[in-house]
């Protein structure tokens, strides 16, 4: 396999964009970062765009063809890529995958999703379609429910507080701060969180992800391509991508997303890294519990002991391992399909020492984003 | 959801009827055609009594009706109400709504068994679905 | 040839409103109300719970002691069936898992639904067309908010298999009194029920029962006095003691069946649980008495004995009793939510 790297980042402020149409996100994401690698739109060879529902969200499919469309990439060949909230990640991924096997030497991967064009109750709607539909959601499973009962259980289990998870919303807003694109510019304190409106317990709004519009973009390129093209590649050193069954009843252990241990394991074994060798990770924070999990099954924790890591300051900008510094999917947003490519965005900026006060002074960076309660986890490892 | 996609699902619904894999013995909760253990595809139906624990649970506040489409009438009247993954006696796993009981009465660990109960209307005018809910079994 | 009642199942939903609740919010004495109607609370349905519902909880019940795959018809009597197409019967064979060989249909005769079922049921079995045939009445009362009615609407059913093996109470007579009497109705599409106010009672109620009551015994060639149970369709506390107290029977015959002053009128259901309720606890050899009372209007009346097969029954069945006890209180804003 070939090394491929990031040569180029773009991506839009996330945000309730009410002016902003899902094209034009693309677009300004797409463009920006082909301007940023230094090349040209006619230089990109392909396209793999991540987005969720197009269909529920602004009853739209065909995005293959939509978006190389209106970013002016004439008649390369696009995929469009759906992992539910992993679409972003899996996009990635596989446009890793092909520059990695020789097909193409550049590649723009996309991410996007417009959310904000429908009402909460149909985005809550629409968002529920990444459970098993049939079997989860029709019996009165919301996300925030199925998330709330991995929450449930870990407090349970291991003891974990209200206050603990509302610690990873504090610190992801105070990363935010300094992310001119995130969503919230807002500090907030634990009692903020624990006096934030119930959505499902023990969940509370300030422990979820809020609704984003956005799009991020990156480009790919193979070593060859990258060396001339770029002063600053940001490698990708390892990749992995699993699977696990939809529904979050069907795993044996509730508490443990093996596609992420699966995945994980993959990316660690092609970078030749451990756990502990990793130096900042984005993880997927769709809701607090969800870093917590994250952390466990990504090895920089032991099971059942995120809580009390995460309260007592190790996941900090400054810590042990910083997680999140961007703000992560809690406070910089999460419109669905961008965020897997917006933490690669998060990753290279540290790497090339771009990231301003946020800075965590990494030599790598670890992304870890999933789909759905678990279904999909892709998880990959950049290095400078 | 569209009249078939419920109609098909009727024995799972109304009366737990999952699968049973005739060489390995699993037992699988809702139906599947082919045995995630060992692969063998001639799976026989089998009935789940409707008894189990409560592995997990929560109280959904916030619901899925959406007033321009189809309607979730029910759970948005319902709200709030409590959701639990339910280990059945008998193996599986599912994800159901625990009902008439207070948020004192809910426990993990604590026993449930199935009731008939609609799950869903498809607005005033659509098809109603019936199906299991769980309640405290004393 | 023996044929009568071989199993049964009773479901009342776990929702209580008290009467002062309801008077509250409507601005009206409770004392008075309770004095008038004899009534202190009355069920109500989940948010989720509707006649079909209350049908196939009370049809799983009835099952538990036969060999169901012998049913060969359901009907479901009920006046707020939830559709007004499509079989609420159906339903209930699919959840009990008759197969598809049997014949199932939908009765509406106001309160007394469910007896029609009995005596359509008798036929079927009588005739040698079937060994079994299930029915039920259940309803989920409607009633507009502020009427009369809402301090009775209630929501609760009964199903009784009838068949001619290991009969439980066999039904040695039955007759109806009919005729058109409007004094309670709804239209097609319309929500509430209306009815006669007044005129519900003597020309109606009182009528019906009394002429069908009186026809019962004549042909049964019996008393009251021969009778250990007698169970009369209860719209309200009043009326049931009054026309027993008209027809001869006393206190002590009528108390057992007689459920609403706890949860109020169930309709379809009521005739049915106060039948369900006295074979909980009657014992082999006791003669019991059911006049039902539908509006529009009739009345069915049976005249049943007990038979030592009972006792199989009344150690598996859910009791009625346990059913009246098992209760959850709610505010009047939580009943508006349950039952608009």
């Amino acid at each position: 396999m070939r090394k491929v790297a990031v040569i180029g980042i773009g991506m839009t402020k996330f945000g309730q964009l009410w002016k902003r149409d899902l094209t034009s996100l693309s677009v300004e994401a797409g463009v920006n970062a082909v301007r940023d690698a230094g090349i040209h739109q006619k230089d990109v060879e392909v396209l793999y765009g991540g987005t969720m529902s197009g269909g529920l969200f602004i009853n739209q499919e065909h995005l293959g063809s939509m978006l190389p469309d209106y970013m002016g990439f004439k008649n390369i060949p696009s995929v469009r890529v759906e992992a539910a909230c992993a679409s972003g990640g899996l996009a990635l991924r596989q446009a890793y995958i092909d520059i990695a096997s020789g097909m193409h030497d550049i590649a723009v991967v996309g991410g996007v999703e417009k959310m904000t064009d429908i009402g909460t109750y149909s985005i809550t709607k629409a968002l529920a379609t990444a459970a098993d539909t049939v079997n989860e959601s029709n019996f009165g499973a919301t996300f925030p429910g199925l998330y709330a009962l991995m929450a449930k259980l870990h407090m349970h289990k291991y003891k974990t507080t209200e206050e603990q998870l509302a610690s990873v919303a504090v610190k992801n807003h105070l990363n935010a701060l300094d992310n001119p694109n995130a969503q919230f510019h807002k500090k907030i304190s634990i009692q903020d969180v624990m006096d934030s409106a119930k959505i499902a317990d023990p969940l509370k709004l300030l422990d979820a992800s809020p609704i984003t519009d956005g799009a991020a973009a990156i480009v790919l390129a193979s070593e060859k391509k990258a060396k001339k093209l770029s002063d600053t590649p940001v490698w990708i050193k390892g990749s992995g991508h699993a699977t696990d069954t939809i529904s979050l009843h069907d795993r044996d252990d509730l508490l443990t997303l093996s596609a992420t241990v699966s995945a994980a394991k993959q990316a660690y074994l092609q970078a030749r890294l451990q756990p502990k060798n990793i130096d900042m990770a984005e993880v997927h924070d769709c809701f607090t519990i969800a870093e917590l999990l994250a952390i466990e099954d990504l090895g920089f924790v032991k099971k059942g002991k995120s809580g009390k890591f995460t309260e007592e300051g190790y996941t900090k900008i400054g810590g042990k391992i910083p997680i999140n510094p961007s703000g992560g999917l809690k406070a910089k947003g999460h419109p669905i399909g961008a965020s897997g490519v917006a933490q690669a965005i998060e990753a290279v900026l540290q790497l090339r020492g771009d990231a301003g006060k946020r800075s965590t002074n990494s030599e790598n960076a670890l992304t870890h984003n999933v789909g759905g309660s678990g279904g999909t986890s892709v998880v990959h490892i950049f290095e400078r | 959801m569209a009249v078939p996609k419920i109609w098909r699902k009727i024995p799972e619904y109304y009366n737990l009827i999952g699968k049973l894999c005739p060489e390995c013995n699993a037992k699988f909760f809702p139906k599947r055609t082919v045995c995630k253990n060992c692969g063998c595809t001639r799976m026989q139906d089998y009935k789940f009594e409707g008894k189990g624990k409560i592995v997990t649970y929560t109280i959904i506040r916030t619901s899925m009706s959406d007033p321009e489409q189809e309607i979730n009438e029910q759970a948005a009247r319902n709200i709030p109400y409590a959701l639990a993954i339910i280990k059945l006696k008998e193996g599986p796993m599912l994800t159901a709504q625990i009902i008439d009981c207070g948020d004192s009465e809910l426990n993990i660990g604590k026993k449930v068994k199935k009731v008939f109960r609609k799950i869903l209307e498809n607005g005033p005018s659509g098809v109603i679905q019936y199906g299991y809910k769980f309640k405290i079994d004393k | 040839m023996t044929v009568g009642i071989i199993s049964w199942g009773s479901y009342i939903p776990r929702f209580r409103i008290k009467v002062e609740d309801i008077a509250k919010a409507n601005g009206s004495n409770p004392e008075q109300i309770k004095n008038a109607l004899m009534i202190s609370e009355k069920s109500l349905p989940g948010i989720d719970e509707d006649t079909i519902t209350i049908s196939v909880e009370a049809a799983r019940q009835a099952i538990k002691n036969i060999d169901s795959k012998k049913i060969g018809a359901i009907y479901i009597g009920s006046e707020s069936h939830p559709y007004a197409v499509k079989p609420t019967s159906t339903v209930v064979g699919e959840a009990i898992e008759l197969g598809n060989n049997y014949t199932a249909a939908d009765l509406e005769f106001a309160c007394k639904a469910g007896t029609a079922g009995i005596q359509i049921c008798l036929g079927l079995v009588k005739s040698g067309m079937m060994d079994m045939a299930l029915t039920g009445g259940a309803d989920t009362a409607q009633s507009k908010p502020g009427d009369p009615l809402e301090y009775t609407a209630a929501a609760g059913g009964a199903v009784f298999v009838i068949g001619k093996e290991d009969v439980v109470a066999v039904i040695n007579e039955t007759v109806s009194f009919t005729s058109d009497t409007p004094d309670f109705w709804r239209r097609e599409k319309e929500e509430y029920p209306s009815h006669g106010g007044a005129f519900t009672g003597q020309p109606a109620y009182y009528r019906h029962v009394i002429n069908a009551t009186k026809n019962l015994m004549e042909k049964a060639k019996t008393r009251p006095e021969n009778y250990d149970y007698a169970i009369f369709h209860q719209p309200n506390g009043k009326f049931p003691r009054r026309v027993a107290k008209i027809l001869g029977f006393n206190e002590q015959q009528i108390s057992p069946g007689l459920l609403v002053g706890y949860i109020g009128n169930t309709y379809s259901g009521a005739s049915m649980l106060g039948l369900a309720a006295v074979l909980d606890i009657a014992k082999p050899g006791q003669r019991i008495l059911v006049t039902s009372y539908g509006s529009g209007a009739g009345s069915d009346s049976f005249d049943i004995t007990v038979t030592d097969k009972i006792l199989f029954n009344q150690k598996r069945t859910k009791k009625v009793l346990d059913l009246i006890k098992d209760k959850i209180y709610v505010d009047y804003s939580k009943y508006l939510r349950n039952t608009q």
